[in-house]
């Protein structure tokens, strides 16, 4: 994931939440992924129109923590739904 | 024992079904059309199943497109809150009904290809024109945008063909894969000599599984069921008996898995008489396989009991006639040599295309259909 990527969350693919288990969950094609509070936060951004590095500033703030280490956190993360087709950039 | 919610609903609309592919995952005893819920009973149900934290719906059959009412029944699970998948071979669906399905929600579709070729799939099938129906209709989906995946039934006629299927997983414009080799019940296990592939054809589909994996990251997810008994542990009966899915029957049995029909025993729930709640928390068919306490050696003391949980249920029934057993596929289990020996007399003198044969694809495609029983509903 690179900072002028702009990810998105393709159809069939979107954030829910989850009353019986108390939790937020990414529902994609037969599959649902539980989300901790820092994957939510992360999606939570991606709303394909801004930058993968506009979203790790506004984390950064938001969380008053190093841009270095969300940007890494999140690439990782990001990364590994994109391999399984959660998620694409925008071309 | 802390019993989770299940995560996954199977809804078996109809047993109805334009196809007859000799390893149908249905009953041998198929449910009659004049048994089938109706809209409303099925809305209730998805409202009942989302409620008890069920979030994925698979809306399958037999052919899902069988029912008239397809589109008021994704409207009904969309509006339960449910992610709404359609299980179907596309026969039925036309552009009209596709845009229908789009307009009410629909989340995602996964297609079956019962071969890459139309000589193969109609003869697996039993359904003329259906190989040149699924492909017009593979191209209304991608015109429409659904996202897809694609489900390859491998056997030892067509496994020859799992190199063609990845590539039309690709044109399709597929997220997904399904490579699943049949398994052996029900339907499947009545034609298990002429279905098993050999043991050179599961090692070679696990080898090029393993390359496009990795060739196709990012492109092309795939899933794989590697082929039934050729592997030393069996597999994950479910993930656990009654601990993640539940599937309702056309007729509104509640089962814990497609084939548990298959153990005569087993008392099943209808949606009718009581909630889903009541079904999955306390009803007996939920409880017989839960957990590990039902368990007898070699399972009881294995250190993977957790991971495959004896194997499957069903399998250790059909095979021992015993459903507490361990699923002799595992090499642990006593009657693994005896299942062994039984189905290497099976694979005797089996002929297979070549994988590698150019030829395989076109002529490779005639196989004898004769040995096949297709399965077949009951006369009204």
């Amino acid at each position: 994931m690179a900072p002028d990527d702009v990810p998105f969350l393709p159809r069939g693919v979107r954030l829910h939440f989850d009353k019986v288990r108390d939790t937020w969950v990414l529902l994609a094609p037969e599959r649902a992924i539980t989300l901790d509070a820092v994957g939510h936060a992360i999606l939570s951004e991606v709303d394909g129109t801004r930058s993968f590095g506009e979203i790790a500033q506004a984390l950064a703030a938001q969380y008053d923590a190093p841009v270095e280490q969300i940007t890494g956190d999140s690439a990782g993360f990001l990364g590994a739904l994109r391999d399984r087709r959660f998620l694409e950039v925008a071309p | 024992m802390k019993i989770p919610p299940p995560i996954a609903m199977l809804a078996e609309l109809t047993h109805r079904c334009p196809l007859s592919c000799p390893y149908c995952s249905n009953p041998l005893e198929l449910a009659r059309q004049e048994t089938e819920l109706d809209t409303e009973i099925w809305a209730r149900v998805f409202r009942e199943a989302a409620d008890l934290g069920v979030l994925q719906l698979h809306l399958s059959g037999g052919e899902p497109a069988s029912r008239r009412d397809l589109t008021q029944l994704v409207l009904a699970a969309r509006d339960a809150g449910l992610y709404t998948n359609l299980i179907t071979s596309g026969i039925g669906l036309t552009e009209r009904r596709l845009q229908e399905l789009d307009k009410a929600g629909l989340d995602h579709i996964q297609l079956s290809l019962q071969g890459t070729t139309a000589e193969m799939a109609d003869a697996v099938g039993g359904y003329k024109g259906g190989f040149a129906r699924k492909m017009q209709v593979a191209e209304w989906i991608g015109a429409i945008g659904f996202p897809l995946t694609l489900n390859a039934v491998l056997h030892r006629h067509n496994l020859h063909q799992l190199p063609r299927a990845l590539e039309m997983a690709v044109e399709m414009g597929a997220r997904r894969i399904e490579v699943a080799t049949v398994q052996f019940h029900g339907w499947a296990l009545k034609n298990r000599g002429a279905l098993m592939p050999t043991h050179a054809q599961a090692k070679e589909a696990t080898r090029i599984v393993a390359e496009a994996r990795a060739a196709l990251k990012g492109t092309l997810v795939i899933d794989y069921v590697p082929a039934d008994y050729h592997e030393d542990y069996p597999k994950r009966c479910m993930g656990g008996w009654g601990s993640s899915g539940l599937n309702v029957a056309p007729d509104g049995q509640v089962l814990p898995c497609h084939a548990a029909q298959s153990i005569p025993h087993l008392k099943f729930d209808r949606v009718t008489d009581k909630s889903l709640s009541e079904i999955w928390y306390q009803g007996t068919a939920f409880n017989a396989y839960r957990g590990t306490d039902w368990m007898a050696e070699p399972c009881k003391s294995c250190d993977r009991k957790l991971k495959d949980f004896g194997g499957c249920r069903c399998q250790a029934f059909a095979l021992l006639g015993d459903a507490t057993a361990t699923d002799p596929v595992c090499v642990k289990s006593p009657q693994h040599g005896w299942l062994t020996s039984q189905t290497q007399a099976e694979l005797q003198g089996a002929g297979t295309p070549a994988l590698d044969d150019p030829a395989a694809g076109e002529a490779g495609d005639v196989f004898d259909t004769s040995e096949l029983t297709y399965r077949v509903l009951p006369r009204p």
